[in-house]
């Protein structure tokens, strides 16, 4: 039975396994999103405060993916399901591209253009929503396409904490020691994330465009 | 049109008013105990080096720096008292390349502060046209973007922009730095016919000696944070003042009817 062959025999699994793969990588990278952009304004706000959240996020990338769902596993409440676990370390990784993207945009902001809305009399509030974060939407953007295919790719490594998604066949075939049902993980997940880039890289380009708009 | 700054103090008849400002920036001090007015009607321009201190007085104007020591008043009032955001709506504000925002389009820029200022958009409309009529650009720009426009396009519209809610104080940063000499003094000499007609208190930074005796009609020379000398536009050249004089030699190259004699006070005969 070739890769095909058994793809289509358990199609049925293979789209419930996808969605719960998507769920986890979407989920995970929207609350990545409502941290991290935030964090990331935040950031330029208070110069400060720069150097210890974005090396906290550093740290948190450094950690070997399985041993900080482990780490993760006796939490209370959070460990109680592996796919609330998955997706909170799914969000922690995400973090970084999120912070480091939302900090770098709002800071590549042509310094004139940000002075003469202040001299014009722009609030702060303002000058971040009608100036700051719409150039600085293409690398935000950059930002969010890095950690969802971050997340799509690592969130395979969930079924080990029983999370679920494409990485029930990636383990499954590996303890099988059969390529076939490691490839009906692996190909949908590295689709997944091709789509997800795909997607993402092309709005990135629409927003960046902002810039230099013509 | 009612403006932000006008129903100020008018016992003072000065619109800007510099009284022993001084700034100081870790230590160092950009500008020492400037006294300096300008009045309403009145346009004066700052000459000086890059590093003069210009830039820092315009800033101390609208805000964006406090004096460190001494005064600066608006309408009589001191810039500290002043909400920093109805000061700066009340002072029109022009950088070198227009500083437009490249993601608006030339109608939304120059509409800036009257949409902040929520104007109904019936009044931004018309106010966006007669501001495009005003600068000479044609109507047909209003739907463009900044980068679709070329250089001297900008300008007049960073002064469309700055003009927009009629503010009574006009104040320009090496505003036509960035143009070619052709568009350059073709925007000097509208600029000047404009402000004939608005009669705005306007303060205008330049290193160009040969605009400041165009626009102004005073001229302040600055060097290393110090005011040198303040003089009528037309007794600038006559001063004796060796910076003055190294200034007009500089320029004395160019002909102008407000600029000296080429033999007077000059070293070369």
């Amino acid at each position: 039975m070739n890769f095909l062959q058994f793809m289509m025999a358990n199609r049925q699994q293979v789209l419930d396994l996808t969605l719960e793969h998507m769920t986890l990588a979407g989920v995970a990278t929207l609350l990545a999103a409502l941290v991290g952009i935030p964090l990331g304004i935040l950031i330029t706000r208070v110069p400060q405060l720069s150097k210890p959240v974005l090396g906290g996020a550093n740290i948190i990338q450094t950690i070997p993916s399985l041993a900080l769902f482990g780490f993760l596993l006796p939490a209370p409440w959070i460990g109680d399901r592996g796919s609330r676990l998955a997706i909170l370390a799914l969000a922690l990784y995400a973090l970084l591209p999120l912070i480091r993207n939302t900090y770098a945009g709002i800071r590549s902001v042509d310094p004139a253009v940000v002075e003469a809305g202040r001299a014009m009399g722009l609030t702060d509030r303002q000058l971040l929503f009608q100036v700051e974060l719409p150039l600085a939407s293409g690398v935000i953007v950059a930002g969010l396409r890095i950690a969802a295919v971050l997340s799509i790719g690592l969130a395979t490594i969930a079924a080990a904490i029983g999370a679920g998604g494409l990485g029930e066949f990636i383990f499954r075939g590996l303890a099988m020691v059969n390529n076939q049902v490691i490839l009906a993980g692996a190909v949908p997940a590295a689709l997944l994330a091709l789509f997800a880039d795909f997607v993402l890289g092309r709005l990135e380009r629409r927003l960046g465009s902002l810039r230099s708009k013509s | 049109m009612t403006a932000p700054l006008s129903h100020g103090s008018s016992i003072d008849s000065s619109a800007i008013e510099f009284d022993h400002a001084s700034f100081r920036l870790d230590g160092r001090p950009l500008l020492q105990d400037l006294v300096l007015s300008v009045k309403q009607g009145e346009t004066l321009v700052l000459l000086g080096r890059s590093g003069s201190g210009k830039t820092t007085t315009l800033k101390l104007i609208n805000r964006l720096l406090l004096p460190t020591a001494g005064d600066v008043r608006v309408n009589g009032r001191r810039t500290a008292e002043w909400d920093p955001i109805r000061l700066r709506r009340g002072i029109g504000y022009v950088i070198q390349d227009g500083g437009l925002f490249p993601h608006f389009t030339v109608e939304r820029n120059i509409a800036l502060v009257p949409r902040i200022e929520n104007w109904p958009q019936a009044r931004i409309a018309a106010r966006v046209r007669e501001l495009l009529a005003t600068v000479g650009l044609s109507e047909e720009l209003a739907s463009r973007y900044p980068s679709q426009l070329s250089g001297g396009q900008r300008q007049r519209v960073g002064v469309a922009r700055a003009l927009a809610a009629d503010p009574p104080i006009l104040i320009l940063d090496e505003a036509f730095g960035a143009l070619d000499p052709i568009t350059r003094s073709e925007m000097q000499k509208e600029f000047r016919a404009l402000q004939q007609r608005m009669r705005k208190a306007v303060i205008f930074v330049t290193h160009d000696l040969r605009e400041a005796l165009l626009l102004a009609d005073r001229i302040a020379l600055m060097e290393e944070g110090r005011l040198i000398v303040d003089l009528p536009a037309a007794e600038f050249s006559r001063s004796q003042h060796p910076l003055v004089r190294a200034y007009v030699e500089a320029f004395s190259s160019l002909p102008d009817e407000r600029l000296p004699d080429p033999n007077f006070g000059t070293k070369r005969s």
